[in-house]
């Protein structure tokens, strides 16, 4: 593998990992965490998996990363200068960028009218997907495994059988009137 | 040169507009075959899993539009399969609507009256139930109490689901994996087998032709069953009759791409499509708060924090269908469960500043999403959806190997329709903040557009050629022999789940059809039993005046 590759590709997750923790934050990984801003507590987005979805070609957004990382960070530089922010420059534009501005990006990117608001918000579906559903892994085994974003949203683990039953669904009492007109079919009248 | 396959009737999708007449028409003797363009699933095969890839995935098909976004099903059995099976009829007022044409846009021939023997038949073959507080889930229970508290009525709602067989486990919409919910492959779609109609799945139908004996040639490729971005094949097919019911988002299609071949379309055609008025919030439930106020508690600790628990809507607040309230201002407000994945992106942090749909407030509030009460609001739109120029293949350019795709549906809501959404979004957020139940904020509009599980009326049925594509019996103006059976030909949104109102219009459909195929040599006829072989709704039917009534 050439060295250039591998920086190259070092940067690409790098932004892909500032773009998912804008959309779902976490707490760094390590101290020196650039990628992952720390704007919340817990694991957000990368730890739950994004760039292992964003990689997942089932998505139709994987061949599209290297076009949208670098068009991020084209974004993030053209902002800096507008906003006279001063950025690093050890790191990719967008990682450099402290969340709040990160979130001001992401806004414009994906309000309506933004010509590239399709590709943006592909992107921020993914990201949140991974959090919010773990698209890219069993339910079951990720919920035993421990998947953060699942064990975050309250989700219960199945049976044995890998489906999941509530023999205890509802408070099994009348809870108000019906409506007067309703037909013996259970209709609006 | 290749034998051309041929049929007595090509049905296009196999949802209820398909399944119901592909039932009826193979019992009544025509020959008769479904293409469909998903995968051919069972309960063997629905899983409940997220992952991508998984039934899930497989089964639905989730298209993003300009300003719309449809969610519809993708698999034999179509929308039935994926539907939370909430079969209310429509009310009555929906059918007297003026909407955006300024004069009653049903057909004179059709009101609720005329509909219900109609409506008898589907609640019949399902069959529909109607639920008791027994049957309500946590989340439902809770709606109503909080309706009641708010000195308001709450309905459980009727649904097609054997509540006896039902784990409500909230996972039927990737295919129930028990078989408690009435999807046309526990009714019509196995009758239709045992008649003799085909169905082949993965046959996605692009465009028809006229036959020089004025019948259709039916053109389709044949889809990958993993990834349907491949296109495998492609094959052709003549029929004496074509019946379209590829659902509201792809049956104007198929029929704008056919325009070239067939000559021009009805004004109607990919116009007037309706969101159903729908809009969802999602009410972030104060556990203690619910305790004090409203009393509720569950026997195993939670008060409620059951949002995963159940089986989408159980309970409907019905108060404002009031046919003496304006247009625009009636709707019902219906408790439904969203699973994650799909809907969670949309749902905004309540308060705080704009976006609200991402970032560290969306994250503390999906920490509580066990919290979540999502309600669903049904307004009347104004039909202001218009189909742009088709896509190559299908209805959208795929973008994901299932799924997910880019339409040509573009949807400006007028003020009308953001006026109905305004009144039901502030009646709602008056019921569940009361006294601090919960905290509630619509989902948003700004990333994939406004947004419909219910998409209705790109191919409207109607007395008016220049509103409707269809005339009041179903068929296609000016191209005889095409019928349109889906939510396509219902003119507009129904304030309530469309369903049962679709299905009844199928079924209301068939008698015109069986005559035109009868005109056209096919020894056919009507009157089939219901799928169980239960006669009770044709007796109903058989008292109409089926010749001048349709």
């Amino acid at each position: 593998m050439q060295p250039e590759a591998t920086e190259e590709e070092r940067f690409k997750n790098m932004t892909l990992e500032a773009y998912a923790d804008t959309i779902v934050p976490g707490e760094k990984r390590f101290p020196e965490d650039r990628a992952v801003a720390g704007a919340a507590p817990g694991p957000g987005s990368v730890a739950a998996g994004a760039l292992d979805l964003l990689n997942f070609d089932a998505t139709g957004v994987t061949a599209g990363l290297p076009y949208l990382a670098q068009s991020l960070n084209d974004h993030a530089k053209s902002y800096a200068g507008e906003v006279e922010l001063e950025l690093d420059h050890d790191v990719p534009p967008f990682v450099a960028l402290p969340y709040a501005h990160r979130r001001e990006l992401v806004n414009r990117l994906t309000t309506p009218g933004h010509p590239e608001k399709d590709g943006w918000v592909s992107l921020a579906l993914f990201c949140n997907m991974a959090f919010d559903s773990a698209a890219h892994l069993h339910t079951a085994e990720a919920i035993r495994n421990g998947h953060p974003g699942l064990l975050a949203l309250g989700y219960t683990a199945p049976d044995a059988d890998g489906f999941w039953r509530f023999p205890k669904y509802g408070y099994g009492r009348k809870l108000a009137e019906i409506h007067p007109d309703t037909t013996p079919s259970g209709s609006p009248a | 040169m290749t034998a051309i396959d041929q049929t007595d009737v090509v049905i296009v999708g196999s949802g209820f507009g398909g399944s119901i007449p592909a039932y009826h028409l193979a019992a009544g003797g025509a020959k008769v075959t479904v293409l469909e363009r998903g995968p051919w699933l069972a309960a063997d095969d629905f899983e409940h899993d997220y992952l991508l890839g998984s039934s899930y995935t497989r089964a639905f098909d989730f298209v993003v539009g300009d300003g719309m976004s449809v969610l519809g099903g993708n698999c034999v059995g179509g929308g039935s399969v994926v539907y939370f099976a909430a079969m209310p009829r429509a009310p009555r007022f929906v059918f007297e609507r003026h909407g955006s044409i300024g004069r009653r846009m049903w057909p004179q021939a059709i009101s609720r009256d005329s509909l219900e023997p109609w409506y008898d038949r589907v609640d019949e073959s399902l069959p529909v139930s109607t639920q008791d507080w027994s049957d309500v889930s946590y989340a439902g229970g809770l709606w109503a109490a909080a309706c009641n508290h708010s000195g308001r009525t709450a309905n459980p709602a009727p649904v097609a689901v054997d509540n006896k067989t039902c784990v409500n486990c909230n996972f039927m919409m990737a295919g129930c994996k028990f078989d408690a919910k009435r999807s046309m492959l526990t009714n019509y779609l196995p009758a239709a087998l045992a008649h003799g109609a085909q169905i082949r799945p993965l046959h996605e139908v692009q465009r028809l032709e006229r036959t020089e004996d004025g019948g259709y040639r039916v053109y389709f490729d044949l889809i990958d069953e993993e990834d349907y971005r491949v296109h495998t094949g492609s094959g052709v097919i003549e029929a004496k009759v074509v019946i379209i019911a590829a659902g509201a988002g792809a049956t104007p299609v198929i029929l704008q791409r056919s325009e070239a071949a067939l000559g021009t379309m009805p004004h109607g055609v990919g116009r007037y499509f309706s969101g159903n008025g729908e809009r969802l919030n999602t009410a972030i439930i104060d556990e203690d708060r619910v305790r004090e106020v409203l009393g509720l508690s569950r026997e195993d600790g939670p008060v409620y924090s059951a949002n995963h628990i159940g089986k989408g809507p159980t309970v409907a607040n019905w108060d404002k269908l009031d046919g003496s309230l304006p247009e625009y201002e009636r709707y019902s407000l219906e408790q439904l469960y969203f699973p994650p994945g799909l809907g969670t992106i949309l749902a905004q942090a309540p308060g705080g500043e704009e976006p609200r749909w991402y970032g560290a407030e969306k994250k503390e509030i999906l920490k509580q999403w066990a919290n979540w009460l999502t309600i669903f609001l049904m307004t009347e739109d104004d039909n202001e959806g218009v189909f742009g120029t088709p896509p190559p293949t299908g209805n959208a350019y795929r973008i994901s190997q299932q799924m997910l795709g880019r339409g040509p549906l573009r949807y400006d809501p007028t003020p009308n329709t953001r006026h109905g959404w305004a009144l039901a979004d502030a009646d709602c957020k008056a019921i569940i903040e009361k006294d601090g139940l919960a905290k509630v904020s619509p989902w948003t509009n700004d990333v994939v557009g406004a947004y419909t599980v219910h998409p209705l009326a790109s191919c409207r049925i109607g007395d008016d050629e220049a509103t409707s594509a269809l005339h009041p019996n179903h068929e296609l103006r000016n191209h005889p022999g095409i019928f349109v059976t889906d939510s396509a030909s219902v003119p507009g949104a129904l304030t309530v789940n469309p369903a049962m109102t679709i299905a009844a219009l199928a079924e209301r459909s068939i008698p015109g059809i069986v005559r035109e195929l009868q005109s056209r040599g096919v020894d056919v006829k009507y009157g089939a039993p219901s799928p169980d072989g239960s006669i009770t709704g044709r007796r109903a039917v058989s008292k109409l005046d089926l010749v001048a009534g349709n």
